[in-house]
């Protein structure tokens, strides 16, 4: 089994300002970070009630289904998807190879104006997920075992869940 | 793959319900959703044709509760069991964490059952995963109908490495949650031997 992707405070904070700032410089509603198997990892923004759990799982679905297009016909991949509705629109952006990007915005801003900011944020966060790898590979290689809530649970733990 | 997210003190699994077509995969995850609180539950979203068939994947986001302090939430999917989606189905595999098989006990479907095991173990093969080494449960559904295979007959032929095996009536609820709670337990008992990284 692959090992599990981890991220710490330190860097959720750091990934956290990056998109708080990227919203108010692209005038978007809402923005937020969700890895390639559909798990979100940080949101910012104005939208109340939305599901970002399904928006989550929406997105992974989608950049995978248009991946799984790009290959067919010989392409790489789609690193950047846009989708216009009638009010909101999605932009949706690849960063570190393996985190999605989504940015959904109104009238009150424009897909040139969320592209230039995305470029800019993208470089940022590009860096973190380098700093994120190399935090864990200094680790492994030191012999540092993560600081596991899992090396001790037990199976009446997992019982309990279920109860 | 597990996402575990300290910031936010959550963990996040991914188990996927394989199987052939019209076995009872999207089934299971609607009772688990009919019988699950409110608070615990996501919403189900399924990806399906006009008649219902699975087209691109069913999602369901369950919250287990609280071990150790960390939030432990579980993302069920199945994938579209017609052999013509396999492009699809293969999508959804990326960074599962635990299978489920749900096999249709009924005579007829038994070499799509066959089938299908086959197509799951090529197909985690092509993601770098191999079906020995992930957790995974078999289940045996439709236990109901009158023209089952024995369970003993279907165990021997689809069961691959002395893995669980429930019998199942998805749409009753019966076998559901027992099948759930064996993957589950499996993915979190991995964990524990990786150590979390």
């Amino acid at each position: 089994m692959s090992t599990p992707v981890v991220l710490y405070e330190q860097e959720y904070e750091q990934l956290k300002r990056v998109i708080t700032r990227l919203c108010a410089d692209a005038n978007a509603k809402f923005v937020f970070l969700v890895d390639k198997n559909g798990q979100q990892i940080a949101a910012h923004g104005e939208m109340l009630n939305l599901d970002t759990t399904s928006l989550a799982s929406l997105t992974a679905g989608n950049v995978a289904a248009t991946d799984g297009l790009a290959h067919l016909i010989g392409e790489r991949g789609f690193p950047v998807l846009s989708h216009e509705g009638e009010k909101d629109n999605l932009h949706i952006s690849i960063v570190a190879a393996r985190v999605i990007l989504v940015v959904i915005f109104d009238e009150r801003s424009s897909l040139g104006l969320v592209r230039l900011r995305v470029k800019r944020a993208t470089g940022e966060m590009n860096s973190i997920f380098e700093l994120i790898d190399a935090k864990i590979d200094r680790e492994r290689d030191m012999g540092v075992a993560l600081d596991s809530p899992f090396a001790e649970i037990t199976e009446e733990d997992i019982d309990a869940l279920f109860n | 793959m597990t996402f575990i997210n300290y910031a936010s003190r959550e963990i996040n699994c991914k188990i996927v319900y394989y199987g052939p077509g019209l076995g009872g995969k999207t089934t299971n995850l609607q009772y688990i959703y009919d019988s699950t609180a409110a608070q615990a539950k996501g919403k189900l979203i399924s990806l399906a044709t006009e008649t219902d068939r699975t087209l691109f994947f069913d999602f369901l986001p369950l919250d287990l509760g609280t071990v150790r302090g960390f939030k432990t939430r579980f993302h069920l999917y199945t994938v579209p069991g017609q052999v013509f989606y396999d492009a699809s189905r293969k999508l959804i595999l990326k960074g599962v964490d635990g299978m489920v098989f749900v096999a249709d006990s009924q005579r007829e479907r038994m070499d799509a059952n066959i089938e299908s095991l086959f197509n799951l173990e090529l197909n985690l093969k092509q993601h770098g995963y191999d079906l020995m080494k992930v957790p995974y449960v078999l289940q045996l559904n439709k236990r109901d109908l009158p023209n089952v295979v024995s369970a003993a007959d279907l165990t021997a032929e689809l069961r691959r490495k002395g893995e669980p095996v429930f019998e199942g009536v998805a749409n009753r609820g019966i076998g559901v949650f027992d099948t759930l709670k064996a993957v589950a337990k499996q993915v979190l008992l991995e964990l524990r031997k990786n150590g979390g990284g």
